[in-house]
C-alpha cells in the first residue's frame, strides 16, 4: 500500500511544474534543521542553488558554526553579542527557546565551500569570481555544476572562464551521474591547467570508468613532464641569478686582473665597501629624507660606484702601481690591504651584519607558468645586464676605453703617443673597483652586509674569470652563467655544499684541460 | 755534508733553544727564576709546525716559484691523520664511553667505524698516512697542474681553491672526520697523557728535531743539481724546456715533497694544540704561511723559519696586548714586507754576505 | 742532393693564430751539416718558424720531418731538445741567478731526470767539457760570475755555449748578434763557422753585414712563406726582396 501512495506522490511531482524558487528554499532550510549530515549537505546544496537572498549568510553561519535549530525546525543565527536572529527574516529573537547547533562534517564543509564559491561566482568583482572559481575548484563538489554552469555563460573575462571550466572539470570528475565522454573531456581540460593541484586532484581520483582512468593516467604523466621541464625552468633561473651574481663580483675583477692583469685580492672588499655604502646611504635617507627613502638604492648605485672608485683610486696610487709586472707580490700586498680593509670597517661600523632594507617595490615575487620569479633576483639579473652593458659601451666608445685599450695593448707606444699611462691605471683600477661597489649595493640585497661580504665572493670571482678566460667580458659573462647555472643544477642532486664542492673540482680540472680560460687570448701576446 | 756558517746557526739555534726550553721546564721548580711556564712549551711547539709549514712553502715558492695559496690544506691533513690517531686512543673514555666510536660518530647515531678509520688506531699507520695522503693529494694535483702548463697567478688561485674546496669538505658532518667541530679532547699519544708537561717538553724536542732535519733534506734539495735546475725552472721555464729538462716533473717531485713536509708539521702540531677543526683549511691560513716566508726571506731557507716564529710570536704579543690592532698589523706587514723588503729578513743580513740573495723576478 | 742527407724537412707548414696567418704553407728544406740564413720583414714569421721546429708551436696543416723519420709535429720541446735540436731565443735568456760555470753544467748534455739530478756530482768528464765550452766560447774568466751579471754581448755567448753543451746536431740562432758590437759580431761569425764545422745551423738575422759575412744560402721569408732563396748576392737582386724587406 504505501509503496503504491509513494509511486503516485512520484509521478504527481514528476508531473508537476518544477518546485518554484522559493519551495526550493524551503526544503532547504527545512533540510538544514537537521541531525542528519546527508540531509544538511543537500539542504547546503539546494539552498546554494536557489538564490534566496538569505542563502549566502545562513550558509556562512553554518562554515563558522553559528547556525542553530530548534525541534520545530526553525533556524537561527547565533550572534556575537549571545543573541539570535532569525535565519529566513533575520529579524532578532531575544529567547528562541531550547536550540541545538547544526554540526558539520568534512562533507559537509566542502559543499560549504563550494556553495560560497559558487554564490561567489556571480559577484560583479573579477578578481573575487577569480578567487571564488579557485575555491569552487578545490572543493570539487558536484553540487556546484549547476552554479558553474550558469556562471561561465554570464562570464566574459577568459581567465576567469578558464578557472570555472577548470573548476566544472572538477565538479563532473567528481560527480556520480557524469557520462564518460564527459569525463574524458573534464580530464583533459585539467590536464591543460597542468599544475600541482590538478594533478593531485587526477591523483585522487577513483572509481572512474577504465576509459577515464587511462585518459587521467596518461594526463597525469603529461602533467608530471610539464612539472618536470617547469622545474629545469626554475633551476636555470636560480642559475641564472646566481650567475648574474657572480658576473657583477666578477665584472670589476674582469677589467682589473683580466684587462690590467692585477691581481687585487681586495677585490672583495670594494664589493664591502658598496654594500656599507648603501647601509650608510639608507640611515642617511631614513633620517633625513624619509619621504625618497623607497628610492634609496638608486642613490646607493652611483655612491657606491664613487666610493668604490675612489677607494680603488688611491690603492692603485698608493700600492699597486710599484708592483706592475709582480703579479704575485700583488697577490700578496693586496690581500694584507684586504685585512686592513675588513678591520677598518669593522672599527667603523662594528663586527655584527648591518640591516639594508629591500625595498617594497623589490620585494614579492610573481609566477610565470610553473615558474616562481622573485623580483629582488629579477632585478638583480637587470642590473647585472645594464652593467655589464655599461662597461662594455664605456671600454668601446668612451675615449677613456680607448685609451684603456691601447694601454693594455702596448703600453709603450700608447705612452709614445700622448697617453697619460699612469692616470689611464689608475682610472681602470678605479672603475673596475667601482663596478665592485655597485655589485655591493645589489649584494646588500641578498646577503648579510658584514666586514666579511668581500671574502665570500672572491674565490668564486676569480674562478668566473679564470673560467671565462682573461680580458673578454662575453668570457667573464658566459663563465658567472655557467657556473651559476651548474650549481644550481647540482645542488639538489648533491646539496648546496656538495654542489660548490663539485663545482670547484670541476673547475680546478677545467683549468688543467684550458689552462687559459674558455676564450684565452692567442698568439704571440699570450705568451708573455 | 759541509755546513757553512748560516746553516750551523740555524740548525744550532732550531734545535738548542727548543731543547734549552724543554729542559728548563722538566728541570726546574715553578717557582725558580729560570723556570719556562707549559703554554710557553706549547708555544714555542707550534711556532716550531708553522716553521715547517714555512719551509714547505718556501721550497715550492722560493727555490720553484709556486706560489702556492693552499699549502695550510697539507698541514691539516696530516693534522687530520694525527688526529684520528689520538681519536681512537681516547677508547672508551669519551663522553658517550663508547670503546669503538669517537663522540662525534656516536652523536651523529653511526653504528660502525666508517672503512676509512680502520688502522688509525696503530701509530705507524696514522704517521704513514700523514706522509701519504697529502702526498697522494699534493702528487694528483701537481700531476694535472704542471703537466697542462698552469703557472704564475693561475695555479696561486686554483691552490686556493683546492682547500676551499677541502674546508667546505670537511665542514660537513656526514664526511666523518667531526664536522665543524674537529677533533678534541684528547687524552694520550703512544700512551704518555698529551696534557702532562713532560710530554709536552718532549713533543718540543722532537718538533725541533723534525724541523732540523727538514731543513737540511731541504738544503741538500736545493744545493743539488736538481736544485739548480729548479731555479733555472722558476725564473726562466721556457729556456730549460729547450734545454731538454721536463720543469713538470721537477715542479711535482719539489711539489710532492713539500706537501709532505707540510703534513709532517700538521701531524706535529695537532698533540700540541689539542684540536684540529676545518678551519685549519681555511684560504687566509695558507696565504698568512707564504707571508712568513716572505718576511724571512723568500728562497732562503733559513728566513721560512725565522719568518714564521717571528710573525707567530707578534701574533701572540699581539692578541694578547691589543686585539683589535692585529689585523692592521697584519694587514701592513704584508703590504710592508712586499714593498720595501722583498728579500726579507734574510735580505737585511744578506747585504753583509758575498752573494746577494737570488734575484726574485716574476715567476712568468 | 739526396734523401738521406736532409736533416730537416718542412713540408706546407701553416699556422693560424685566430685568423693571423703566421706561417702560409712554408717549405724548407736543410741538408746535414749546412748553414742558412733566414731573413725577412718583421712579422715574416721567422721566429713562428722556429717555435714550430722546436715544438713550441703545433702547426694547424704541414709536416716537419727531422732526420728521415721523426715527425716534430708529434714530439714537445724536453723531446724535440734531446733529439739533438738546440735554440738560441732572440733576448738572450740565460739563467741569471746561477754562474757561468752552471749555466753550461745545466745545459751539457746528459740524463734530464729528476732521480738523476737529485743525486748528481760534478765528474771529471763533466768538468773537462764545461772548459772546453768555455774555451770556445771566450767565456773562461767568467766562470763563476752570474749569469745576470755579464753583459749582453757575453751573454749571448754564454747561450750559445748553452747550445754546444746540449751537443745538438742542430741549431736554431733567433738574432745572435743583436746588440752586438761591430767587434763581438765578427767574433760571433766566425764561431758561428767554426759550429758548422760539426753542426748544422740556422740564423734568423736582421743584420744583413752579418748575413753577407757568414757567406752562406739565404731563405727569404715573407708573410709566412718563402719568397726566395740562394745566395746572398742572387737574393738581394731580387726585386720582390728589394721591394718587402730591402726597400731600396
Amino acid at each position: 500500500m504505501r509503496r503504491f501512495f509513494a509511486i503516485l506522490l512520484l509521478a504527481a511531482l514528476a508531473l508537476a511544474p518544477g518546485p518554484s524558487k522559493a519551495d526550493q528554499a524551503d526544503d532547504a532550510f527545512a533540510a538544514l534543521a537537521s541531525t542528519s549530515f546527508d540531509s544538511v549537505r543537500g539542504g547546503v546544496e539546494q539552498l546554494s542553488a536557489s538564490g534566496h537572498p538569505r542563502a549566502a549568510a545562513v550558509i556562512g553561519a553554518l562554515q563558522s558554526g553559528k547556525l542553530y535549530f530548534r525541534p520545530d525546525r526553525a533556524l537561527f543565527i547565533k550572534q556575537d553579542d549571545g543573541g539570535y536572529l532569525h535565519a529566513l527574516t533575520a529579524a532578532a529573537i531575544a529567547d528562541p527557546g531550547t536550540v541545538k547547533p547544526v554540526r558539520v562534517n568534512n562533507g559537509i564543509r566542502n559543499a560549504i565551500d563550494a556553495a560560497l564559491g559558487a554564490m561567489r561566482l556571480f559577484s560583479p568583482d573579477t578578481a573575487t569570481r577569480l578567487t571564488a572559481a579557485e575555491a569552487v575548484f578545490h572543493a570539487a563538489e558536484a553540487g556546484a555544476l549547476p552554479a558553474l554552469n550558469k556562471a561561465i555563460a554570464k562570464e566574459s573575462d577568459p581567465s576567469v572562464r578558464l578557472r570555472m571550466e577548470q573548476a566544472r572539470a572538477a565538479a563532473i570528475l567528481s560527480s556520480a551521474d557524469s557520462g564518460e565522454a564527459d569525463r574524458i573531456q573534464a580530464v583533459s581540460v585539467l590536464r591543460t591547467r597542468a599544475d600541482i593541484d590538478a594533478r593531485g586532484f587526477l591523483a585522487s581520483l577513483s572509481g572512474q570508468p577504465p576509459a577515464v582512468a587511462d585518459a587521467i593516467a596518461v594526463a597525469i604523466t603529461a602533467i608530471d613532464r610539464k612539472a618536470q621541464l617547469w622545474s629545469v625552468a626554475q633551476s636555470v633561473y636560480y642559475g641564472l641569478s646566481l650567475g648574474s651574481v657572480l658576473l657583477l663580483a666578477a665584472a670589476g675583477l674582469a677589467i682589473t686582473f683580466g684587462v690590467m692583469g692585477v691581481i687585487n685580492m681586495a677585490h672583495g672588499e670594494m664589493v664591502m665597501i658598496g654594500a656599507y655604502t648603501t647601509f650608510a646611504v639608507q640611515q642617511f635617507m631614513r633620517a633625513h629624507t624619509p619621504g625618497m627613502y623607497g628610492a634609496s638604492l638608486l642613490f646607493a648605485v652611483p655612491l657606491a660606484f664613487m666610493v668604490s672608485g675612489t677607494v680603488g683610486i688611491v690603492i692603485e696610487r698608493t700600492l699597486i702601481r710599484w708592483l706592475y709586472g709582480r703579479p704575485l707580490e700583488t697577490l700578496l700586498a693586496t690581500w694584507g690591504l684586504s685585512l686592513v680593509l675588513q678591520q677598518g670597517v669593522r672599527t667603523i661600523f662594528g663586527a655584527n651584519n648591518k640591516d639594508v632594507d629591500t625595498p617594497s617595490w623589490m620585494s614579492g615575487a610573481t609566477q610565470l607558468g610553473g615558474l616562481t620569479l622573485t623580483w629582488n633576483r629579477m632585478y638583480i639579473i637587470l642590473f647585472s645586464a645594464i652593467v655589464l652593458a655599461a662597461l662594455m659601451a664605456a671600454l668601446r666608445y668612451t675615449s677613456l676605453g680607448l685609451r684603456m685599450r691601447a694601454v693594455t695593448q702596448n703600453r709603450r707606444m700608447a705612452a709614445a703617443m700622448g697617453i697619460r699611462t699612469p692616470w689611464i691605471d689608475a682610472l681602470t683600477f678605479g672603475l673596475g673597483s667601482g663596478v665592485a661597489g655597485m655589485a655591493g649595493v645589489a649584494l646588500s640585497q641578498i646577503d648579510n652586509v658584514s666586514p666579511n661580504l668581500g671574502q665570500s665572493y672572491i674565490i668564486d670571482s676569480f674562478m668566473v674569470v679564470v673560467f671565462g678566460g682573461v680580458g673578454n667580458l662575453w668570457g667573464t659573462t658566459l663563465g658567472a652563467l655557467t657556473l651559476g647555472i651548474t650549481n644550481k643544477f647540482l645542488e639538489p642532486v648533491a646539496g648546496a655544499v656538495m654542489a660548490k664542492i663539485v663545482v670547484l673540482v670541476l673547475l680546478i680540472l677545467f683549468i688543467q684541460r684550458r689552462p687559459r680560460g674558455m676564450f684565452p687570448l692567442k698568439g704571440r701576446a699570450a705568451e708573455s | 755534508m759541509k755546513l757553512d756558517r748560516t746553516a750551523g746557526l740555524t740548525l744550532g739555534l732550531t734545535f738548542g733553544i727548543p731543547l734549552t726550553l724543554a729542559l728548563l721546564n722538566q728541570t726546574t721548580d715553578v717557582s725558580a727564576a729560570l723556570h719556562v711556564p707549559t703554554y710557553v712549551i706549547a708555544l714555542a711547539g707550534k711556532y716550531l709546525c708553522f716553521a715547517m709549514l714555512a719551509l714547505a712553502v718556501d721550497l715550492v715558492w722560493g727555490f720553484a716559484g709556486i706560489l702556492s695559496l693552499g699549502h695550510a690544506a697539507f698541514f691539516a691533513l696530516g693534522g687530520y691523520a694525527m688526529g684520528m690517531y689520538l681519536m681512537r686512543q681516547i677508547g672508551s673514555r669519551g663522553v658517550y664511553g663508547n670503546a669503538m666510536l669517537p663522540d662525534f660518530m656516536v652523536f651523529l647515531g653511526w653504528k660502525e667505524l666508517p672503512w676509512y678509520w680502520h688502522g688509525f688506531e696503530w701509530f705507524p699507520f696514522a704517521m704513514f698516512m700523514a706522509l701519504l695522503v697529502p702526498g697522494l693529494l699534493a702528487m694528483g694535483f701537481g700531476w694535472l697542474a704542471f703537466r697542462s702548463r698552469v703557472t704564475g697567478v693561475y695555479l696561486s688561485i686554483i691552490t686556493q681553491a683546492l682547500t676551499y674546496a677541502l674546508l667546505l669538505a670537511f665542514f660537513r658532518n656526514d664526511m666523518g672526520f667531526g664536522g665543524n667541530n674537529g677533533m678534541t679532547d684528547f687524552k694520550d699519544i703512544l700512551g704518555f697523557p698529551v696534557q702532562a708537561d713532560g710530554t709536552r717538553s718532549a713533543l718540543l724536542v722532537i718538533s725541533a728535531a723534525f724541523l732540523c732535519a727538514q731543513y737540511l733534506v731541504a738544503r741538500s734539495i736545493v744545493r743539488s743539481r736538481f736544485g739548480k735546475v729548479l731555479i733555472a725552472v722558476r725564473d726562466t721555464e721556457s729556456r730549460t724546456r729547450f734545454l731538454g729538462y721536463r720543469p713538470e716533473a721537477y715542479k711535482l717531485v719539489v711539489w710532492t715533497l713539500s706537501a709532505v713536509m707540510a703534513g709532517i708539521g700538521g701531524a706535529l702540531y695537532v698533540p700540541q694544540v689539542g684540536i684540529i677543526n676545518p678551519s685549519e683549511f681555511a684560504p687566509a691560513n695558507s696565504i698568512e704561511a707564504v707571508i712568513w716566508v716572505a718576511v724571512g726571506g723568500r728562497g732562503t731557507l733559513t728566513g721560512a723559519i725565522l719568518g714564521a716564529v717571528i710573525v707567530n710570536f707578534g701574533k701572540t704579543w699581539f692578541t694578547g696586548a691589543l686585539p683589535n690592532l692585529w689585523l692592521y698589523a697584519l694587514g701592513a706587514l704584508f703590504i710592508f714586507v712586499t714593498l720595501f723588503l722583498p728579500n726579507g729578513v734574510m735580505g737585511l743580513f744578506a747585504a753583509r754576505a758575498k752573494k746577494p740573495a737570488p734575484e726574485l723576478e716574476a715567476a712568468e | 742532393m739526396s734523401e738521406a742527407d736532409t736533416l730537416l724537412y718542412l713540408d706546407g707548414v701553416t699556422v693560424n693564430f685566430d685568423g693571423f696567418r703566421a706561417l702560409n704553407a712554408l717549405s724548407l728544406v736543410l741538408e746535414k751539416g749546412e748553414m742558412r740564413a733566414v731573413i725577412g720583414p718583421n712579422g715574416a714569421g721567422k721566429t713562428t718558424m722556429m717555435d714550430v721546429i722546436t715544438g713550441r708551436t703545433r702547426p694547424d696543416t704541414g709536416k716537419v720531418m727531422f732526420g728521415l723519420d721523426t715527425d716534430l709535429t708529434k714530439l714537445d720541446e724536453p723531446a724535440i731538445a734531446a733529439l739533438g735540436i738546440g735554440r738560441k731565443f732572440q733576448k738572450p735568456t740565460v739563467f741569471e741567478p746561477h754562474s757561468v760555470w752552471d749555466n753550461i753544467l745545466l745545459a751539457l748534455s746528459g740524463d734530464r731526470r729528476p732521480r738523476f739530478s737529485l743525486w748528481a756530482r760534478e765528474t771529471a768528464e763533466e768538468k773537462r767539457r764545461i772548459e772546453s765550452v768555455l774555451e770556445t766560447v771566450r767565456l773562461k774568466d767568467q766562470r763563476d760570475r752570474r749569469g745576470g751579471d755579464l753583459s749582453h754581448g757575453q751573454k749571448q755567448w754564454l747561450e750559445i755555449g748553452m747550445l754546444l753543451a746540449q751537443e745538438p746536431q742542430l741549431l736554431l740562432l733567433d738574432e745572435p748578434v743583436a746588440g752586438m758590437t761591430d767587434a763581438e759580431t765578427e767574433q760571433t761569425a766566425e764561431l758561428l763557422r767554426e759550429i758548422n764545422r760539426t753542426r748544422s745551423v740556422v740564423v734568423v738575422e736582421h743584420d744583413m753585414a752579418f748575413v753577407r759575412a757568414l757567406d752562406v744560402k739565404v731563405t727569404v721569408l715573407h708573410e709566412g712563406s718563402v719568397l726566395s732563396d740562394g745566395s746572398i748576392d742572387h737574393v738581394s737582386a731580387d726585386p720582390r726582396v728589394i721591394e718587402v724587406y730591402l726597400g731600396r
